[in-house]
């Protein structure tokens, strides 16, 4: 018999999820923040004083597994250095057509020079249009990435480069997990480090979310946090809710 | 010549004039335009709800809540190129697009849709048409849909709608034994073929329902077999997409699509109306007394209900998972149909005389003991331990079979 009753469990969950909220969004006039190591379009950034950070050691182009990324070096003019290096990057080209934005160019990066952005949503009318050449991939002079006309950048995204790097330790290990191994970038300093599993993590500063803590209502019943069960719980999320500035204890 | 119409509908009794025949027309204008606004209503309607109970949002972008999605799925649907496979039987591949939509709009005719009107003089029934075979079209008009699906698929020169016309045709037959049984027990209690009739032997409570009067039986087996006739989810093998690309109109493109489509909404919306009007009293239910607008009461009653089966549907739809073929098979042969012919006896015994009934339940109870025995005795003979041919490739295979295939002789 209660074989025969699980029989009707599938019409009684439909009906409960006609009260739940929908995962999904109206996607162009509603966009979802996203997770802050999205992989987006590539940046080549720059030094504190304005260097650029790529030595066209072509370690990207060899990681990168679709074959999207030309580099040529060239050795630096000694009277106007373009890197602090022996070499610079003088071609550098990625073929949007071919990139799987799977980030092993910007893991292979000895310098850091290469990082990704946030930004996915561009599209291009023509092949020209679609291979990005250093002039549109390096930041300006104010350490931001270029806006190019296709291209759809959201408010503070242009601050958000570089996420996989800042995000743990770039070598794995997890005692380096929070603490500063990168360089500066142009026009923002030493950024700060991403959300790791450490104690010492800045959620409020970095824009990180859990899944579970961004929609609790799908959870199955064992895997709601244990403070957001009960009636605690209900105070905890209308918390969370509240604006900033009437928090108590913001941290 | 009068008189036979006078017996089908009072309206045409003194003659057919000039009023009437435009009474007729606006009754089949009226309707049809309903129909069509009911259909493009019910895939919006579909499409909405089960998007809601998979948590997601549906249409959106059309008019309010995105209302005029299947308007613009229409009209993208009639721009198309009009496509025709090469080794196509053309004329068969033009025709059974409508041999599927046209008995879906004729169904319609004979539902009840409100009480009677008085217009100028005239008693005016609210349903198109009240032939005396009444029920008798329903089961005519899904039988020929049939046709319409199983042409398509043979017609379009490519195996996987052929497959599916085959499933088609088996499915729809198989299932139509058992949806004439339960109409029989209707027919038996009410004593007339008309729709009319029926619903008016169900008027006065819902105690008078078929839902109740005939035990829920009849109605639950009409249900199951009215969703496979419809090939609606979980009975929908024949447009299974994992199986069969699309199934039967995999080759259909532009509006000979879109009329398949059409056809399977209409034919939902048309068969939870004969639901209504065989078990639950199509328009019967609490009038109030309100000068003029008594009238208005029924249709909205009915139009409730339909919308409750139409709901039903879409539940189906998100909550169940699609059937196994032999399952289907299975459940249509040796369960639904002796079911409805037991309960058929069972029925007709009770009308007569109670000790009858009682009698007839016996007889059921027996031969629902032979029976279950000779299944079990089928089952041990094909699949079981005295198997006339034994299994082959059942997996994983016993390890001594194993051990004698692969090990070397040692």
């Amino acid at each position: 018999m209660a074989n025969f009753m699980t029989f009707f469990g599938g019409f009684k969950l439909t009906l409960q999820h006609l009260s739940r909220p929908t995962v999904t969004t109206s996607y162009p006039q509603h966009k979802r923040a996203k997770q802050p190591r999205q992989h987006g379009r590539h940046v080549l950034s720059r030094y504190e004083d304005g260097m650029e950070k790529c030595i066209g050691c072509e370690l990207c182009a060899g990681a990168c597994p679709v074959d999207c990324i030309y580099v040529r070096g060239l050795d630096n003019p000694p009277d106007h250095p373009v890197s602090p290096g022996e070499r610079y990057g003088y071609i550098y080209e990625i073929n949007y057509l071919r990139c799987i934005h799977c980030d092993l160019c910007v893991e292979a990066c000895p310098t850091q020079a290469i990082t990704e952005s946030k930004m996915f949503e561009f599209s291009f009318t023509n092949r020209a249009d679609a291979i990005y050449t250093k002039k549109e991939l390096l930041v300006d002079d104010q350490g931001i990435p270029q806006r190019l006309p296709w291209e759809d950048w959201r408010e503070g995204e242009a601050a958000m480069t570089g996420g996989w790097m800042r995000a743990t330790s770039p070598n794995g290990e997890a005692a380096y997990e929070g603490v500063v191994q990168w360089t500066g970038d142009l026009g923002f300093g030493v950024r700060a480090a991403e959300a790791g599993q450490s104690a010492n993590r800045d959620d409020a500063t970095t824009g990180s979310k859990q899944l579970r803590n961004v929609f609790p209502r799908h959870l199955l019943p064992e895997d709601v946090p244990l403070d957001q069960r009960g009636v605690q719980g209900m105070i905890n999320q209308a918390k969370a809710k509240m604006p900033r500035r009437h928090r108590k204890d913001s941290n | 010549m009068s008189f036979f119409l006078g017996s089908v509908d009072p309206l045409l009794k003194g003659g057919v004039g000039w009023v009437i025949l435009v009474i007729v027309l606006v009754k089949v204008l009226v309707g049809f335009g309903a129909l069509m606004g009911a259909v493009t209503l019910m895939i919006w309607f579909e499409r909405k709800a089960i998007s809601d109970m998979q948590s997601r949002i549906g249409p959106q972008r059309w008019g309010p809540f995105g209302i005029l999605q299947t308007m613009a799925d229409g009209l993208k649907l009639i721009l198309k190129e009009d496509l025709v496979p090469e080794k196509a039987d053309r004329v068969v591949f033009k025709l059974a697009p409508y041999l599927v939509v046209v008995p879906a709009l004729i169904t319609f005719s004979i539902v009840p849709v409100g009480g009677t009107l008085h217009i100028a003089g005239h008693t005016v029934m609210l349903q198109i048409a009240n032939p005396p075979m009444g029920i008798l079209l329903m089961l005519a008009m899904s039988g020929i849909s049939v046709y319409g699906v199983m042409l398509a698929g043979w017609s379009s020169g490519s195996k996987y709608p052929l497959l599916s016309s085959v499933r088609a045709s088996a499915q729809m037959i198989s299932y139509e034994a058992a949806l004439g049984m339960t109409i029989v027990t209707i027919v038996l209690a009410t004593g007339s073929l008309s729709t009319h009739n029926i619903v008016d032997a169900q008027s006065g409570g819902i105690w008078h329902w078929n839902l109740i009067r005939l035990g829920v039986v009849p109605f639950v087996i009409f249900v199951i077999a009215i969703t496979a006739e419809l090939n609606r989810p979980p009975f929908d093998v024949v447009e299974g997409e994992s199986e069969l690309v699309g199934g039967f109109h995999t080759e259909y493109s532009s509006i000979r699509f879109g009329l398949f489509y059409l056809a399977e909404f209409m034919n939902t919306i048309t068969m939870s109306a004969i639901i209504v009007t065989l078990f639950l009293g199509g328009p019967a239910g609490w009038v109030p007394n309100v000068a003029h607008l008594r009238w208005v009461f029924p249709i909205v009653w009915f139009l409730a209900k339909t919308v409750t089966f139409a709901f039903c549907y879409v539940w189906f739809r998100a909550a169940l998972p699609r059937f196994r073929y032999d399952q289907l098979m299975d459940m249509g042969w040796k369960q639904l149909i002796p079911l409805s012919l037991g309960w058929v006896l069972i029925v007709a015994g009770f009308i007569v005389r109670p000790a009858w009934g009682f009698l007839m339940i016996a007889i059921v109870l027996l031969a629902w003991i032979v029976l279950t025995r000779a299944f079990a005795l089928g089952y041990s003979r094909e699949r079981g331990d005295d198997a006339i041919l034994r299994t082959v490739g059942r997996r994983p295979l016993p390890g001594s079979v194993l051990r004698a295939s692969t090990d070397e002789e040692s």
